[in-house]
């Protein structure tokens, strides 16, 4: 029942304008197939897109995290429960089994979009 | 099962129960305590607090219950039949023993001086007795106590306390006779007098001779001196109480006590004596110590152990009258040849004698009077070759520096749970890496607290390094990085970590830093950066329930709420869908909301003149309080109207943690205020100050700072308090662990609030202040900001459609959250929305 979605066209949709996403205070996106996406950026200026809903609880919070970093790798701590998840990859920190989705994320002009074709992970 | 009876429920008779409570698992022991008091066990070395605010209650050791205790209070053995193997009480009980126990304790001996019975003698013992002194006192000017020891100059406090002129009349030449020689009492004569109490040593005291009412008037000194007396304490000494043992033909020594070997046994295989009852080997322990090492052997013995008493170390460290009294070993110097070495600085208030083995190369005891810091590091090195010059060891700082190196391993750190330097060093290699950590492996520590500098030392010592950075983004600790921001002024996060850290921060240092900032007079937290700093709760003002949904508290200071404010709370609840519960801290939760819905619902309450509660934030929640004197009959305090002016005073002060208080209207204590950071109850002649208490985890009382305060002065006390804290404790440290770990403990905290030693209370007062002045609403303010507003909403491109994984069902005729959350599992992700 796996499928990889990587071989779908890429679609950029609008997410938010840029000035509305500020440096390491993130936002919530509503997609179109209804899933969230939870959209950072770092105060290096790089932008991310990972999965809003907390792994370990359901609750859709993480972009309402803290974002900071551990030893240089750009990290997101759910609200919920503290745990912290890579924001380049996903990947958690405290735990090889859990990971959130990530989404390739762009600034186009004065508009900040996300590419929902292209999820970057099963399900 | 057999049959264990303990006569006698003092303090080391509880020691025993406890004791054989923790060994006895195989329940081989059923245990009948029989107590003439009509309490159970209580602090009796802490029996002059009851003067300075402790109630009966504090003083209590706790009550040792279940299904093999059985305590019987108000009820006292008259006679043991030794064949028959029974104890009779004065209520006709007969119990039959396996074992008997006497626990019996002393009496204060009454020298039979003429008029040694009038009404206004009392002596210093029970609680009763204490409340016989109080009555006394009462329209009383001046009080004597016959006898300088030890408990004579509690004794005098505690006349000084009720209001009395206090005269402490010695036989001796000197004070304290038993633990210090005559240079250490004069030294100790000058700084109580300096207090106001009158002291008269080598005067024997000749009669006591009545007023023209029948009670006390006058101490005749000698042969011809006398002084006026409205109550007369005596405290010359004890009697061990060897009563019932005598009549059941125990042996007891000429002087008194009942006899015992080194297993605590009698002359009767079948009893056992400790405490102060007891006679080993000739001498009748008056301290706390001997008599609970006495009670864990019998208890080690009941379980078929083969612990033995063998003596004790009668050292003393104690505070008489805010005066550090200190002796230990051998302090009279009576090992043939000892050498003295003596630092007597009258002018500065220290004497300090060290005594010496005949070739001045170990140390055999000492007296520390005035500055007795030295005394954890010397008393351990009794027996053991001295590390250097004596004299340095006694010279201010001398002793402090030498430190823990100097110890062999066997020398005894904690003397008050007989923990070693070696047992220590085992305990560390073992991976035991911080004081809490020591401490609860060897016990070190845990009762009197004196020497937890030196376990400090001694991790030291071992090469662990305590580090206090916050995470790994700051090096330093949070009462650092509080001090650097405000000896900068910096003023963001970004700021600071550029010049003083590295990285970018991380879920620790930034709300640690956003905390700091806002204690300092920061401003609003969601202003600019300052937002992207809080923790999960103040990111949005409000709490985060497990849904992700949030609840909502209005302040409710002092629990005191209008009936249409109630109403404004039920309507906002019932339009919102929002789940409602009273909390513990007597105000109101909305639970349920969504996060877009939280402006919405703040317009509503802060339109009826409600603001933030900070149930969210790490800064003062509550001020509970009982009606006192509003309704209550009993109150004697209007403990409602100071609860919610000093909530209005702390609310939204930022702080390392969260900060409870209370305040009660009388000593029945309704409003708790002895579990909150800081309590206050109310006295007769005003307020008690309480500080450190907490529920939670590791439930904690609050403990007296000071008392029978006015207003004005708790409130500059409550300030100093609160501001040292938000200034020096470390991050999510509440206030018992961090009055725990200030050296000194709670009695630095008090010189520091109380007595000003370090001279910042001014400065503390003042930020305070600066704080009252500058608070402003959080909520009212993010209602009048178009910018801080744009943050709650649910999406950034969908800003009113509610988040679809949120969803309700009933329970109990509300709603609460619908799926079902693991915690700690990584949860299914919803696949569909269910709205």
């Amino acid at each position: 029942m796996t499928t990889t979605t990587q071989t779908r066209p890429t679609t950029w949709i609008d997410a938010c304008p840029a000035a509305r996403l500020r440096p390491e205070d993130g936002v919530a996106i509503l997609l179109p197939d209804r899933t969230q996406a939870a959209l950072f950026r770092t105060r290096d200026g790089h932008l991310y897109a990972v999965d809003n809903i907390d792994p370990y609880t359901g609750a859709a919070v993480i972009s309402r995290g803290i974002v900071g970093d551990r030893a240089g790798e750009p990290t997101i701590a759910s609200p919920m429960l503290k745990n912290v998840f890579s924001l380049r990859t996903g990947q958690s920190l405290d735990d090889a089994d859990v990971h959130l989705n990530t989404w390739p994320v762009r600034q186009n002009g004065t508009t900040v979009q996300i590419a929902t074709g292209a999820q970057e992970s099963t399900p | 099962m057999e049959e264990l009876v303990v006569i006698g429920n003092g303090m080391v008779g509880h020691r025993l129960i406890e004791a054989l409570r923790d060994r006895d698992s195989a329940h081989h022991w059923h245990i009948t305590v029989v107590g003439e008091e009509p309490r159970t066990a209580y602090d009796r070395v802490a029996l002059s607090s009851y003067f300075d605010g402790a109630t009966a209650q504090d003083l209590s050791l706790g009550q040792v219950s279940g299904p093999h205790v059985d305590v019987h209070v108000s009820e006292r053995a008259t006679a043991i039949d030794r064949a028959n193997r029974t104890v009779t009480t004065d209520t006709g009980r007969v119990l039959p023993y396996d074992r008997l126990v006497l626990a019996t304790g002393s009496t204060p001996f009454v020298p039979p001086i003429p008029g040694h019975d009038l009404p206004g003698c009392h002596v210093y013992r029970t609680i009763e007795d204490l409340d016989a002194i109080t009555a006394s006192a009462q329209g009383a000017r001046t009080g004597v106590v016959i006898g300088g020891g030890l408990l004579g100059l509690e004794a005098a406090n505690a006349l000084r306390l009720l209001g009395l002129q206090a005269h402490v009349v010695e036989l001796a030449p000197h004070l304290m006779p038993a633990q210090i020689d005559e240079g250490a009492g004069a030294l100790l004569r000058n700084l109580i007098t300096d207090l106001g109490v009158h002291v008269h040593t080598g005067t024997a005291s000749t009669a006591v001779e009545a007023a023209a009412n029948g009670r006390v008037g006058h101490l005749r000194l000698g042969e011809d001196a006398r002084l006026d007396a409205d109550l007369v304490v005596f405290s010359v000494g004890i009697r061990p109480r060897d009563d019932l043992a005598r009549a059941a033909g125990l042996q007891v020594g000429e002087r008194g006590g009942i006899v015992i070997d080194d297993t605590c046994t009698t002359s009767d295989a079948h009893i056992h004596a400790i405490g102060e009852a007891a006679n080993h080997q000739g001498t009748v322990y008056g301290l706390i110590a001997p008599g609970n090492a006495m009670a864990e052997v019998v208890a080690d013995q009941l379980v078929g152990g083969q612990a033995t008493f063998t003596g004790a170390d009668t050292s003393t460290k104690l505070k008489l009258l805010g005066v550090d009294v200190a002796s230990f070993g051998d302090a009279h110097g009576r090992t043939p040849g000892a050498l003295d070495v003596v630092v007597n600085d009258a002018a500065g208030g220290r004497y300090a004698k060290l005594v010496l083995s005949d070739d001045a190369t170990t140390l055999l005891g000492g007296i520390l009077v005035g500055d007795a810091a030295a005394y954890a590091t010397l008393r351990p090195m009794v027996g053991s070759p001295l590390p250097g010059d004596p004299l340095a060891l006694i010279t201010p700082e001398g002793g402090a520096a030498l430190g823990a190196d100097a110890l062999p391993d066997s020398a005894q750190i904690c003397s008050c749970n007989a923990v070693t330097k070696g047992e220590l060093t085992q305990a560390i290699d073992r991976g035991n890496h911080d004081v809490p950590a020591l401490k609860a492996c060897t016990k070190a520590g845990t009762s009197c607290g004196s020497c937890v500098p030196m376990l400090k030392q001694i991790l030291a010592q071992a090469g662990i390094e305590q580090s206090k950075a916050l995470c790994e983004h700051f090096p330093q600790s949070r009462a650092e990085l509080v001090e650097i921001i405000r000896a900068t002024g910096t003023a963001t996060f970004s700021a600071l970590i550029k010049a003083h850290g590295t990285g970018h921060g991380c879920d620790i240092c930034k709300p640690a830093v956003a905390s700091i900032l806002a204690s300092l007079g920061g401003g609003h937290i969601l202003e600019g950066e300052q937002a992207t700093l809080q923790d999960t709760n103040d990111r949005y003002l409000a709490n985060m329930q497990r849904n992700g949904t949030y609840s909502v508290v209005p302040r409710i200071p002092g629990g005191e709420v209008t009936p249409d404010k109630l109403i404004v709370i039920g309507e906002v609840a019932r339009d919102f869908n929002l789940y409602t519960k009273i909390t513990g801290g007597q105000r109101i939760d909305l639970f349920g909301a969504r996060l877009e819905q939280l402006p919405q619902i703040w317009r509503r309450l802060v339109d009826a003149g409600f603001e933030s509660g900070h149930a969210y934030g790490k800064s003062l929640r509550t001020v509970k309080s009982c009606v006192g004197t509003t309704w209550c009959r009993y109150g004697v305090q209007d403990s409602v109207g100071l609860a919610i002016r000093l909530e209005e005073r702390y609310r939204g002060l930022r702080s390392p943690h969260k900060l409870k208080s209370a305040v009660s209207g009388c000593a029945r204590e309704c409003a708790e205020a002895r579990g909150k950071d800081f309590g206050v109850i109310a006295t007769d002649q005003g307020w008690n100050l309480y500080v450190g208490g907490n529920g939670g985890f590791t439930p904690r009382h609050a403990e007296l700072l000071a008392g029978d305060l006015d207003e004005q002065t708790l409130i500059r006390y409550i300030d100093r308090f609160l501001m040292f804290y938000v200034r020096t404790a470390d991050r999510l440290q509440r206030t018992a662990p961090w009055i725990e770990s200030l050296d000194g403990g709670l009695d630095h905290l008090r010189e520091v609030i109380v007595h000003d030693s370090l001279g910042i209370a001014a400065e503390l007062e003042a930020a305070m202040d600066e704080h009252v002045a500058s608070y402003t609403d959080e909520w009212a303010a993010v209602l009048d900001d178009p910018d801080k507003l744009a943050r709650f909403v649910s999406f950034a491109n969908a800003p009113d459609t509610p988040d679809p994984t949120i969803s309700f069902t009933t329970t109990r005729d509300q709603p609460v959250p619908q799926t079902p959350v693991s915690l700690g599992m990584p949860a299914r992700r919803p696949q569909e929305a269910t709205r």
